[in-house]
């Protein structure tokens, strides 16, 4: 049996073709029993989030299931090979394995660390069990990967940082306040840069949400998204005495907010702190109101500055996340190895065992006075014969961790006595 | 045999430092524990050294600089455990334990033999006057940690750096919260200890009141702090300023406690080693 994976990612492909070669997850449990009728296919399971479309397989005829794998994707989305081919990336044996392990660590994410992948691996495992498409190969698989990702998490820093402008932004607001709970933020302006920032402090817990915006009916239809209430922009004093947050995005040519206005701001709000996120180009707030007491001032820029450097952190927590993966990639090739390598000693020893009974046989039939201890003692004798005799090269066996010399052994002892041919077995300790 | 106490305890508040500043360094969640853990087995230990310190001396073991810097830290880090129960601040240990361990090593370095007591010691008051104003200080210890931190804390978000050292200290609104809460337990404490003093004054000497310099140094002390407090209470001071004040406050609280028994003679300085 071979492990291989076949897709694309956003390394390999754009937007355009991703969505086109994505599965739909009412459409998986169909895509799965369609890859699975393939007879060069023994298990797969089929991964599809926006930045990666990919199948993995367990199989024995690697290259035909390979070309397969890649015709389907034609054919289950109707389109030409010929269109997408350039981006669909091949791996088999080992480095199948050290791909999924990465691709669950979110060492081959977008952006390095990410949280969601393991999450979205672990649904397209559950989809491949329930459609029966997955089996004991690609149950080990993906039980290791799940373990590689756990590890690299808890072994490594990388995703301990925050990466985006928003959950920069989130984060620091968490360092000021403590807890985003009970807190208010006004959004000034209904853009859609308010909107999206606005959506990560909601999903970080904040409590409540003012709309101004210089057109009023725009700031309404914000609000009522949210849940919130529109200020008319006359009155964006108002809220910012009763706000803990700001953001600000507008159109505006000169500044909104200024520095005197602040400082008086403050003091009516009994020194309360406030946290300016200014994410307009050029900017609505004036850089000055960062030096009062109190206030935090932060424009996109720096929010950017920030972001890059936790970037930088995570690339170095990255080269310690490939040497686990390495490690664990080992560990999952050796038991691996070992499947093949059972069949080929069990069939050693069968043969052993009935030339053995054989021989045995003859002599105890040309002797048949020998007493019980002696017979006994002619069965112990042939037995620690064999097990002596095969001692040694089933302990190298086990313990050859290269493939190919594994591979040359199996082969070679199959030739040597004549085994039955290593497939042939496999069915049927399988079956 | 409270020595041998003092000593496990002294060794156990050198290891826990250590514990705790490693976890500072690498943020495992392990090394936190372990330092929790040695600290709190340190702290039964010395208790169990001023317990049997003040069997053996038949009264309260507060009467020389090695028994006051001992009970202070004991003091420190009874406040250290207390907050862990109530704030999640992990890095708390980090500033508390040190400064408890320099209190030790220094007691470790004065004599340690029990002293009949003093004719002027022996008073009801004595022991009130004691427990108030160390609880007083010691709550102001940590009043004093919240206050560097949040300096180093503010300045980091002020100047946007956001690095190794943001992530290590806790959130802003977090320490001023801490610094105020501590503020007001430990300022009625300082209180009761001036007042537990003057009263102890009166029997001992005949005066409430004798202007000798741990008592002038005392009432800066508790003048400093009661701005605090007002300026808190009533313009909604916090954050920055409080914090500076809080650190001002308690280098007089370690002037009212130390350096007036070394440098200026008084009333008080029967408590020299």
């Amino acid at each position: 049996m071979e492990l291989l994976v076949v897709g694309l990612n956003h390394n390999t492909a754009p937007i355009e073709i991703r969505e086109c070669l994505a599965f739909s997850e009412d459409k998986m449990e169909d895509a799965l029993s369609k890859v699975h009728a393939l007879p060069s296919v023994k298990e797969n399971m089929i991964v599809s989030t926006c930045n990666r479309v990919e199948v993995y397989a367990a199989t024995r005829e690697t290259e035909k299931a390979v070309h397969d794998l890649r015709d389907f994707f034609s054919q289950y989305h109707g389109i030409s090979l010929k269109d997408f081919e350039k981006s669909l990336y091949t791996h088999v044996g080992e480095e199948a394995v050290r791909h999924i392990f990465r691709v669950a660590s979110s060492l081959d994410s977008m952006v390095l660390g990410e949280p969601q992948i393991l999450g979205q691996i672990k649904e397209a495992y559950d989809l491949a069990q329930q459609a029966n498409t997955s089996g004991l190969i690609l149950h080990r698989l993906l039980h290791r990967a799940f373990h590689v990702a756990k590890k690299v998490r808890t072994e490594t820093k990388i995703a301990i940082s925050a990466v985006s402008v928003s959950s920069v932004a989130v984060e620091l607001a968490e360092k000021i306040f403590g807890t985003l709970e009970k807190k208010t933020v006004l959004l000034i302006g209904a853009g859609e840069m308010c909107e999206l920032a606005a959506r990560h402090l909601v999903s970080g817990g904040i409590e409540k949400i003012l709309v101004t915006n210089r057109t009023y009916e725009r700031a309404v239809s914000l609000a009522q998204e949210f849940r919130g209430e529109a200020i008319p922009f006359e009155e964006m004093g108002l809220g910012l005495k009763k706000t803990d947050i700001v953001i600000s995005a507008t159109n505006s040519p000169q500044y909104l907010i200024g520095h005197d206005q602040i400082t008086k701001v403050i003091r009516d709000r009994k020194q309360r702190p406030i946290f300016f996120i200014d994410i307009a180009d050029p900017r609505d707030i004036e850089p000055k109101v960062g030096d009062i007491e109190n206030v935090y001032l932060y424009n996109i820029d720096d929010l950017q500055k920030v972001a890059n450097n936790n970037i930088k952190d995570r690339e170095k927590e990255a080269q310690k996340a490939e040497t686990i993966v390495q490690d664990e990639v080992v560990k999952f090739v050796n038991w691996y190895r070992s499947l093949e390598v059972t069949p080929t000693i069990i069939a050693l020893r069968e043969k052993f065992e009935a030339i053995r009974n054989r021989e045995l046989g003859k002599i105890l039939s040309l002797y048949p006075n020998l007493t019980e201890k002696e017979k006994q003692s002619l069965e112990a004798m042939t037995s620690a014969i064999i097990n002596k005799i095969l001692h040694g090269p089933l302990t190298l066996l086990k313990q050859t961790d290269e493939e190919t010399m594994a591979d040359l052994y199996l082969d070679t002892l199959r030739t040597l006595f004549q085994l039955p041919e290593k497939s042939d077995r496999e069915k049927e300790t399988e079956d | 045999m409270n020595i041998h106490f003092f000593k496990f305890a002294s060794l156990l508040y050198l290891i826990g430092t250590l514990a705790y500043l490693a976890y500072i360094l690498f943020l495992k969640g392990t090394l936190s524990k372990i330092a929790v853990t040695v600290v709190s087995i340190g702290f039964a230990s010395h208790t169990l050294a001023l317990i049997t310190r003040y069997v053996e001396a038949g009264h309260t073991p507060v009467t020389n600089l090695h028994e006051s810097l001992s009970f202070f830290a004991w003091m420190i880090i009874g406040i250290l455990l207390m907050a862990n129960l109530k704030y999640r601040i992990k890095v708390l240990g980090s500033f508390l334990t040190p400064i408890a361990l320099i209190l030790m090593l220094f007691a470790f370095a004065l004599p340690k033999e029990i002293f009949p007591l003093a004719p002027v010691l022996k008073s009801f008051w004595h022991p009130f006057h004691v427990i108030f104003a160390f609880l007083g200080n010691a709550i102001f210890t940590l009043t004093f940690c919240c206050g560097v931190m949040y300096l180093i804390q503010e300045h980091q978000l002020k100047s946007k750096k956001m690095g190794a050292i943001t992530k290590r200290l806790p959130p802003l609104n977090l320490l001023d919260d801490l610094s105020y809460q501590s503020l007001k337990f430990g300022f009625p404490l300082l209180t009761l200890g001036i007042i537990t003093g003057a009263v102890w004054a009166e029997y001992a000497w005949g005066r409430y009141w004798n202007w000798d310099p741990k008592e002038t140094w005392s009432l800066i002390t508790w003048l400093l702090y009661a701005a605090l407090l007002h300026q808190r209470l009533t313009v909604g001071w916090r954050g920055r300023k409080a914090a500076i004040m809080a650190i001002v406050g308690f280098l007089a609280v370690l002037f009212t406690f130390l350096g007036v028994n070394l440098i200026l003679p008084g009333l008080h300085s029967y408590s020299n080693w």
